[in-house]
């Protein structure tokens, strides 16, 4: 493959009009976001309508749901953020490690190495809670096709119509495990993304305050995946 | 793999890019851009033929119910009994006709081939922004089209709900009747719009990064700007389709019940998702044909083109509207009145941009040194039909016409006058217009001139009645007029139609024959066989891997400078000649680092 890295060197950057003056990863990565917004915005719109278009009574979200596992696992992601932001300065100032005084002591704080590492293991973290988040869900009752025949929910919901949402299960579980799922499958993607960016050019040290590309983009990516999640949080799980 | 580049591990060292490479690298697993196009030429109109065939037996139904088709008898019992096409199959046909053709033939057509074999060579980059990527998008949109063609291999054969797939009919298989064959549609759609989102961000990456010096936003061709508008359209269009089929996959598959109103779901969503692409995807199917004809009928017409801001702005308007009007497709879904009247003003204002864009034609050609060589002859067709195309879209776009023709024949004959009348005629005149750059060869002028010909009038006896067969009342996707008594009088029209739709698919042949033999035993081309001033022409026939690597052309002037007084003796002035008043453009710095 000798000779296509060596093409590759000689494409663009050469000399150019003056374009986005970002470099095209990173505008690729913008406009491959805002196709991903449209995305969501398919799944989320569908729920919407689908949800306030309802005669009956939509579940209370915290009567099907786990909600506090799920606050818990929205603050790993939010951290997982945090810990991309600390990755991307520190490859920025080119540090291995910040020295930093606190409380009269001097700790040290982590390079990209460590940042990224505790970025994955977040990532990684939060789908593992997800997937045991839907294996309960399903064990308890709720599946995409709604309250499972002869479960503990759908006795719950033949008992209190309106705090379950008898009516609206089929719904409930359509549009939670549809959004869910694919915000879940965003989420592995980046996990995967960053492992592999961590093998190949994190370990081996190719990044460098001057060229530290890779990092910035899938931080975007990281960054758009977390907020999608809070929006979704927000919408199915609180209100 | 096999081979071994020179040993050169300078970066910027010149000309690496004569390296020989195996025939795998260089012609399968490709990452140039032109090849890639190429590709995507060969893979598309395979599937053109695909779609023509099963329109052919759709022709064959509708004119002669209940005759047995000739060659019916290779078809097996589940699709053909006694040589007559059976209702399942009939609307399977349907369904895949409308399927290939919109996402397998002409969408490709245009964008696939011409954004990917355009873009890089008239802005004078040496490939695309995310080559890699690039070849990614081509193998995804081959397997989304195994995956759609292996619906036929199923025992219960392929989708069964029309190419828009309306639920519940698609959602639910006791309805359609047809299981695997409704999930692979799905599948399929989700992998092409992952295929046309990593071919449209890599579009539009290119066009913003990636312009040669001098090469600025209104000196780029209209055929780039158009690209790029249709690549925005795709890839904020698609992921929407893509969600939507990914509910419908669902829905079939892990029981949800999204379009299902039986379980609180909504049929009507379906349609809002479905036409809300659908829209912009009409768009994405003519935008590029308009800007390719925008260049050729300059370049026809020996005139720069008439009001090339205006032609700009145009398309962005049509772009802009085209988001607002989806609703249009629905005025008798039962969706609200008040919507619809909402929606018919939208729909009209489109008919301003597109007027605007017929006009600048015409004024291009006015008193223009015209040359009618066949992609001229084509794009003067296109001008013609998709006016008449645009005109009876008009009728249906006004709610109170709409209903009674809603859903008939008069839309078919609609669609056709813009898909094939405008995209295809498109299609005909930028295929032999850039055959050069690809293959180094000339299409033939006398063949490609009888096939236009032909195919003018017999495209025109084919969709023409279908007006009036409309009018009439003939519901679309029907499978045998003759059962109701007041369609019974059109029937000598529909045979009428038939026999000029076996005309005009036999007239193809003539196309396919000249594009193959002229890739042998074309004329070999010189270099800039049609007096054109584009970037791409400065190149040699067929361009090199790489295009002007390691150099960049510098771009002095727009691309339709055509009897311009500047030029002395010749009509035209390619972009990339200096002239003694000209300054060399000043490269921007690149951004570099994170910034």
């Amino acid at each position: 493959m000798q000779t296509s890295t060596m093409i590759d060197a000689m494409r663009p950057p050469s000399p150019a009009e003056p374009g986005a003056g970002v470099y095209s990863n990173k505008l690729g990565m913008w406009v491959f976001l805002a196709s991903d917004v449209m995305f969501f915005t398919a799944l989320i719109g569908s729920y919407i309508i689908l949800r306030f278009g309802m005669t009956d009574a939509w579940a209370a979200p915290g009567a099907v749901l786990n909600v506090p596992l799920t606050g818990i696992n929205t603050f790993l992601l939010i951290c997982s953020s945090v810990s991309m932001v600390k990755a991307y300065a520190a490859i920025a100032d080119g540090k291995k490690y910040f020295l930093r005084p606190v409380l009269g002591k001097t700790l040290r704080d982590g390079g990209l190495k460590f940042w990224l590492l505790v970025t994955i293991l977040c990532g990684a973290a939060f789908v593992g809670v997800q997937v045991y988040e839907y294996i309960k869900l399903v064990e308890h009752g709720f599946t995409p096709a709604g309250y499972r025949e002869g479960s503990q929910l759908a006795e719950h919901a033949l008992a209190d119509p309106i705090k379950y949402g008898a009516q609206t299960g089929a719904m409930f579980g359509s549009t939670f495990f549809t959004m869910t799922g694919f915000h879940g499958f965003h989420v592995t993607c980046g996990v995967i993304a960053m492992s592999y960016l961590y093998v190949t050019k994190v370990l081996p040290e190719k990044y460098s305050p001057q060229d530290y590309r890779g990092i910035e983009t899938i931080g975007l990516y990281w960054h758009f995946v977390d907020l999608v999640w809070i929006i979704l949080f927000t919408i199915v799980y609180l209100i | 793999m096999t081979s071994v580049a020179p040993a050169k591990p300078d970066a910027h060292g010149g000309g690496a890019h004569h390296a020989p490479m195996s025939f795998w690298q260089k012609y399968i697993f490709s990452t140039d851009h032109k090849i890639i196009g190429i590709q995507f030429l060969f893979v598309s109109l395979f599937f053109l033929l695909l779609g023509g065939l099963l329109a052919m037996q759709i022709r064959w139904q509708v004119g002669f119910p209940g005759k047995p088709m000739p060659g019916g008898g290779i078809l097996p019992e589940s699709m053909v009994v006694n040589g007559v096409i059976l209702p399942e199959y009939y609307i399977q046909l349907v369904t895949m006709h409308g399927t290939f053709m919109v996402f397998f033939a002409i969408m490709p057509l245009l964008v696939g081939v011409y954004a990917n074999f355009l873009i890089p060579l008239k802005l004078g980059a040496h490939d695309m922004a995310f080559p890699r990527i690039n070849m990614w998008s081509f193998w995804l949109a081959l397997l989304a089209g195994l995956i759609m063609l292996a619906g036929f291999f199923v025992p219960e054969g392929t989708s069964r709900a029309g190419w828009t797939m309306y639920a519940p009919l698609s959602a639910r298989p006791d309805l359609s009747g047809a299981t695997v064959g409704q999930m692979l549609w799905c599948v399929s759609i989700v992998v092409l719009g992952l295929s046309s989102v990593m071919g449209s961000v890599n579009y539009i990456t290119t066009i913003i990064n990636h312009r040669a010096p001098g090469m600025t936003w209104f000196r780029m061709p209209l055929s780039v700007w158009a690209l790029f508008v249709t690549a925005i359209l795709a890839v904020l269009a698609l992921p929407v389709l893509q969600g939507a089929a990914i509910m419908l996959l669902f829905d079939q598959t892990i029981g949800t019940h999204f379009f299902d109103p039986v379980a609180g779901g909504q049929a009507l969503l379906w349609q809002h998702l479905f036409w809300f692409f659908g829209h912009p995807e009409v768009y994405i199917l003519i935008l590029p044909a308009m800007g390719m004809v925008s260049d050729i009928i300059a370049n026809g017409s020996r005139k720069p083109i008439f009001g090339y801001h205006s032609m700009v702005f145009a398309i962005i308007g049509i772009a802009f509207l085209g988001w607002l009007v989806w609703g249009h497709h629905m005025f008798m879904s039962g969706m609200n009145p008040t919507l619809g009247s909402t929606f018919m003003v939208s729909t009209l204002l489109i008919a301003v941009p597109s007027a605007i864009k017929v006009f600048n034609w015409m004024g291009t050609m006015w008193r223009g040194n015209l040359r009618f060589h066949v992609p001229m002859l084509n794009a003067v067709a296109f001008v013609s039909m998709f006016t008449i195309g645009g005109l009876s879209g008009i009728f249906m776009a006004a709610t109170p016409v709409d209903i009674p023709i809603h859903d008939t024949y008069f839309i078919v004959a609609h669609l056709h006058y813009v898909l094939f009348g405008g995209s295809l005629f498109a299609l005909f005149a930028a295929i032999p217009f850039w055959y050069p750059k690809m293959f180094g060869r000339m299409m033939d002028e006398r063949l490609g001139k009888i096939h236009f010909w032909l195919t003018f009038v017999t495209y025109n006896l084919v969709f023409f009645p279908m007006h009036m067969i409309g009018m009439g009342g003939q519901m679309r996707r029907l499978y045998d007029p003759t059962i109701y008594d007041f369609l019974k009088p059109q029937q000598p029209l529909n045979e009428f139609i038939t026999i000029s739709a076996f005309a005009l698919f036999a007239v193809q042949l003539i196309f396919a024959f000249n594009f193959l033999w002229s890739l042998k035993k074309g004329k070999k081309a010189p270099q800039n066989p049609w007096d054109d001033n584009g970037l791409e022409w400065s190149l040699p026939n067929p361009a090199p891997h790489g295009n002007w690597a390691p150099q960049t052309p510098n771009v002095y002037r727009g691309p339709y400078e055509f009897s311009s007084p500047e030029a002395g003796d010749a009509d035209f002035l390619p972009q990339t000649k200096k002239l003694p008043t000209d300054r060399d453009p000043v490269p921007a710095p690149l951004p570099t680092g994170g910034h």
